[in-house]
């Protein structure tokens, strides 16, 4: 990004401020480098909800820019921790395999590998190594994966979808569909991924071991705020230009943008794929932090929390997305947590832990209705603009034209 | 035989409803011609057709010197070849300015990924703001377009259109919502740039077509009843019938 278009966006300027010192005040304030105020379990909470800020700069981009309800983004984020998972725990099993052997002969690389076989899916009840685990001894082959998977799973699929035409309501059932077809797959336990147990222990990080769990937390904290600020840049260097335009257009109007000789389905399938990545490198980030991943984590409901969180924040710009994010899954993870004293109604008492889904919903529709423009919307309050109000009935024969009251005024 | 678009045979239906009946229609280089007709004749359709937005049942479309066949080719592509078009309701980006809406129109390259990294150039922001100026959008340049008002973006819609710099314009009912003072312009624009390019004006208001002074196409049930000057196709029995005489 050019120091000018920095300039132009102080949005952009304040949002990596604010990044930086939430950083550095939670560095300051953890077990491993500072007071000690914040837990280690908080920081990885806190460096999870990074994550989530991150895909919803990409929910953001694909849903609130470029007008996709897509309900497959969470998929991509649990592919991408699905293909670093693999290789934290296959390393990890081998590390543990060589030291039991210990001064035994040295094993020949068949015998190694089946002995990490049973290890990892004694669970499911095979000891072969299944071909999708060919390169998990690699991290770099993993962390490639990371982004090809999910990227090439994106392209096959919006090039299909897009090309065929397939638009609004129909395009989101259709995405909800993948996600679902892929994490009821992967709940087979011979899907090669463990099944519904998942991939656990990630949190270890193999190689690292030395340096324990409260300093790894915040290095993951670090990492994730980075990813963040990359993503928050990079989007909004997106949106800035001709190209924001023209995404804007498509949802405003997509046959208009054809007429102009865009290539519609082009620019969505850009803008679905390069959403899908960042997605995927969120989970990837996130994983590590949570500790274990399990099919579960990309069924469909996963997906329409997150369009949650992006409507709840405010859909069309890129801090409402992550103000909705950072906020909603903080508040959702202290309702579900069981430490928010039940209400006593005399004849019913509400649990918290059940009826959060309940108010959560609840808030979306009311802000869906009253408040489209989310959370975000209070800058502007707090900014003095407000949206011309329409009333009236239309001056022109046509929707849109001014109408009687703004004439007025 | 110098056309730049030939049209030839062509037929539509909507559920066995025959919106374009064999339809047939050419247009030189540069050449302005008024497309006439009652409500439901297919004026739009027509273009439709042309744009790529509805695929005709039979016929011919072709285009250019190189003489491509436009049923093969989607909207976008079209729209590339320098077909330019203007919808019968104002249709611009409401929640954008006039500037990006001018913006988006303007030639350049439209694949994303150039688009994803190409900047304005003085030059660009230049043009942009005399093209403003000609529709008489000059000072509106960082207003929303959603702000304007009906004329004022179809104005708006017609400066978009320029700055395509289109070799072929089809521009549907551009005077309605239109002061007298704003037809009158309009009408001088258009006659100006089918100087040179080619310009289809479908219209139904008479007087508009009589100070556009050119060839007239008039249409019912989706095929032509007559060609010609104006006075030629008024006085046409049939044209009276259908169309003048109600
Ligand atoms: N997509 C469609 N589906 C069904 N019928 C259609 C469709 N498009 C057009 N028609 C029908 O085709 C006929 C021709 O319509 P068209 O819009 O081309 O007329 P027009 O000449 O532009 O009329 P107007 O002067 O009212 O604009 C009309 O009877 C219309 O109802
Ligand atoms: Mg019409």
């Amino acid at each position: 990004m050019k120091p000018g278009s920095l300039a132009k966006n102080p949005s952009v300027l304040t949002f990596l401020l604010v990044l930086a010192v939430f950083t550095l005040g939670v560095t300051v304030l953890s077990d491993a480098y500072g007071s000690g105020l914040i837990s280690t379990s908080m920081v990885k909470t806190l460096g999870k909800t990074l994550c989530l800020c991150l895909i919803a700069i990409a929910m953001d981009l694909i849903w609130g820019y470029t007008g996709i309800l897509s309900l497959g983004h969470f998929a991509f984020f649990g592919l991408g921790g699905y293909m670093v998972g693999m290789w934290l725990m296959f390393a990890r099993t081998r590390d543990i395999v060589l030291s039991s052997a210990g001064g035994a002969l040295p094993m020949t690389p068949q015998e190694l590998s089946d002995a990490i076989a049973t290890q990892i899916f004694g669970v499911v009840g095979t000891s072969e190594l299944p071909a999708v685990w060919a390169f998990a001894g690699s991290l770099p082959a993993q962390l490639a994966l990371v982004v090809l998977v999910p990227g090439i799973l994106a392209f096959v699929f919006g090039w299909l979808a897009f090309h065929s035409r397939v638009t609004g309501v129909y395009l989101s059932i259709l995405t909800q569909a993948m996600t679902l077809a892929l994490s009821l797959y992967l709940f087979q336990n011979d899907s090669g991924l463990r099944g519904n147990n998942g991939l656990s222990g990630l949190q270890n990080i193999p190689g690292l071991e030395a340096a324990g769990q409260d300093a790894l937390s915040v290095w993951f904290l670090w990492a994730s705020a980075l990813a963040l600020a990359l993503g928050y840049m990079l989007a909004s260097f997106i949106v800035s230009g001709k190209f924001g335009s023209v995404i804007r257009g498509i949802r405003d109007d997509e046959a208009r943008v054809r007429f102009l000789g865009y290539s519609v389905e082009s620019y969505k399938l850009f803008v679905f794929t390069l959403t899908a990545v960042i997605a995927a490198i969120a989970g990837a980030l996130y994983y590590p932090q949570a500790g274990i991943i399990n099919p579960a984590e990309m069924a469909p409901i996963a997906s329409i929390y997150l369009a949650v969180w992006v409507a709840i924040g405010g859909r069309g710009r890129l801090y409402g997305a992550v103000v909705g994010a950072a906020f909603v899954s903080l508040v959702s993870t202290w309702f579900t947590g069981g430490r928010v004293p039940d209400l006593n109604l005399g004849f019913y008492t509400i649990k918290w832990v059940d009826w959060w889904s309940v108010l959560l919903g609840l808030s979306f529709v009311l802000v869906t209705l009253f408040a489209p423009k989310g959370l975000a919307g209070l800058v502007d309050l707090a900014q003095g603009l407000r949206s011309p109000r329409r009333g009236g009935t239309p001056l022109g024969p046509d929707d849109g034209a001014l109408q009687e009251r703004e004439a007025v005024e | 035989m110098n056309h730049l678009l030939e049209v030839s045979g062509i037929s539509v239906s909507f559920d066995g409803f025959r919106a374009i009946n064999n339809l047939s229609f050419s247009i030189g280089t540069a050449e302005l011609r008024a497309i006439i007709g009652p409500n439901g004749a297919g004026k739009t359709t027509f273009m439709d057709i042309v744009t790529g937005k509805t695929r005709p049942d039979e016929g011919r479309v072709i285009w250019g010197e190189k003489s491509t066949n436009l049923l093969k080719l989607n909207e976008a592509k079209i729209a590339r070849a320098g077909i330019g078009r203007k919808f019968q309701r104002p249709t611009v980006f409401e929640d954008q300015s006039v500037a990006e809406n001018l913006m988006m129109a303007l030639k350049a390259n439209r694949a994303p990924w150039k688009v994803l990294f190409w900047r304005p150039a003085p030059a660009d922001h230049a043009r942009v703001a005399a093209l403003a100026e000609q529709v008489g959008l000059g000072d509106s340049l960082e207003r929303k377009s959603g702000e304007l008002s009906h004329g004022q973006k179809q104005w708006l819609e017609i400066g978009m259109l320029l700055a395509q710099e289109p070799r072929l314009l089809l521009v549907d009912e551009p005077a309605a919502g239109m002061t007298l003072a704003e037809r009158e312009q309009t009408t001088a624009l258009l006659v100006d740039l089918a100087r040179s390019r080619a310009v289809v004006v479908v219209e139904h208001d008479m007087d508009f077509v009589r100070r556009l002074g050119c060839k007239v196409t008039v249409l019912h049930e989706g095929s032509v009843l007559a060609e010609g000057s104006l006075d030629h196709v008024t006085s046409n029995p049939k044209v009276i019938e259908v169309y003048l005489g109600r």
